[in-house]
């Protein structure tokens, strides 16, 4: 390798550690203040703003959906399995929006209660047909069903 | 000079490059055209129905290959901007500029895909998660590069910025893949994974794994035939473009 090009590829090496090490440390940074959502948890701590407009994500609590029957609102709990939270909201919901489904809602405290302005449906990274789910799920209650017998 | 610097050095010679080019790109459309259509069928077709998005979900077999090759596209570019910047060799720089507006493409059609998805299953066309937020900041870094390139009038010193600037945007690229790790967004995170298993059933994968290798192909094909032209006008006025040119002509 020539002295120029071993000069060049030594300026750019440089240039790229230099580059990327400010990015971790933006990255690194970001972490602590770019929230996306809060739990249920962090809201109880209080750790979510409490005037200002945030997101709430979690689970969608079993049998707890229930719609008004003279509008759109519809009320329910998110739960993180630790802390609850309940959710008002009036509006269309998503497709995917059913017990037991994450959701992420935005919106502000009032009162204890989470009024919400929009309501997400997150879905996990897996795919599968029905059939597979459903066995999956069998398997799933037959394990739990001989647990509980012993 | 040993063999393997010698073909190196051959290959990378513009007229023998145009050649060698002008003859696997027709071949690499042609493939990727071909399992294309069979990853489509698969997918569209022969794929079962998700459990929980039901036939919504299909258009991972356009979303996901798309997603992969904008990063894949941007690596390319920038491996190809950092041989260009530090041995200065041509067609290095004509293969970077050539597969920034290809990345590019490949970014939109991923952020659309993504946003027409988004709407019936999350409930919306757009939102600032940290995945969607970075993917758009690689496209923006796509039209930079594209931008710097067209900005500057001497075409070497231009591939040269331009290289630079794609360089610098490599930063960007763990992020997009990490963020889903990294932050919590609404984004869901790895379905195909590298280690462990991937989380999708095996009668969907093979079509996603189709999809993923004709687009591979469909850029080099693409990335060859442009860097065809890239080299012509580089080139233009010297012999073997002349000739080439003459050629035509008189066919």
């Amino acid at each position: 390798m020539t002295p120029t090009r071993r000069r060049r590829l030594i300026v750019i090496s440089l240039i790229l550690v230099a580059v990327a090490a400010a990015a971790g440390l933006t990255v690194l940074a970001l972490q602590q203040n770019m929230t996306y959502l809060y739990s249920p948890t962090e809201v109880e701590a209080g750790h979510a703003p409490e005037a200002a407009r945030f997101r709430l994500g979690g689970v969608v609590l079993e049998g707890t959906i229930r719609r008004a029957s003279d509008s759109l609102q519809v009320d329910f709990v998110v739960t993180d399995r630790f802390k609850q939270m309940p959710v008002e909201y009036t509006g269309i919901l998503p497709d995917l929006f059913r017990e037991g489904q994450s959701v992420v809602a935005t919106g502000s405290l009032q009162g204890g209660r989470f009024v919400a302005t929009e309501v997400l449906a997150k879905h996990d990274e897996t795919y599968m047909p029905k059939e597979v789910a459903d066995a999956i799920a069998k398997a799933k209650t037959a394990h739990v069903d001989k647990g509980a017998q012993q | 000079m040993n063999a393997l610097t010698l073909w190196f050095h051959k290959i990378g010679s513009p007229p023998t490059f145009y050649r060698i080019a002008g003859a696997l790109a027709p071949w690499c459309y042609g493939i990727a055209l071909l399992l294309g259509l069979v990853a489509l069928y698969g997918g569209l077709v022969l794929a079962p129905r998700d459990y929980q998005q039901g036939d919504a979900y299909r258009i991972i077999f356009i979303h996901v290959p798309c997603a992969w090759m904008s990063l894949f596209a941007y690596f390319f570019m920038a491996a190809n901007a950092f041989v260009a910047l530090v041995w200065r060799i041509k067609l290095s720089e004509i293969l970077a500029m050539a597969s920034a507006p290809i990345g590019a493409a490949f970014t939109f059609i991923t952020l659309v895909t993504g946003s027409l998805w988004g709407k019936p299953m999350w409930g919306t066309w757009w939102t600032w998660d940290a995945r969607l937020t970075s993917e758009l900041v690689l496209l923006f870094l796509y039209f930079g590069v594209m931008g710097l390139y067209a900005a500057i009038e001497d075409r070497r010193q231009a591939a040269r910025a331009a290289g630079f600037l794609a360089l610098i945007g490599i930063v960007n690229l763990p992020i997009v893949h990490f963020s889903v790790n990294w932050w919590n967004t609404l984004h869901q995170g790895s379905t195909v994974r590298l280690m462990g298993p991937s989380k999708i059933d095996s009668a969907m994968i093979w079509p996603l794994l189709t999809m993923a290798l004709a687009t591979h192909i469909w850029f080099f094909g693409s990335v060859l035939a442009r860097t065809r032209i890239g080299l012509l006008e580089l080139d233009a006025g010297k012999d073997w473009v002349r000739k080439i040119a003459l050629d035509q002509q008189r066919a």
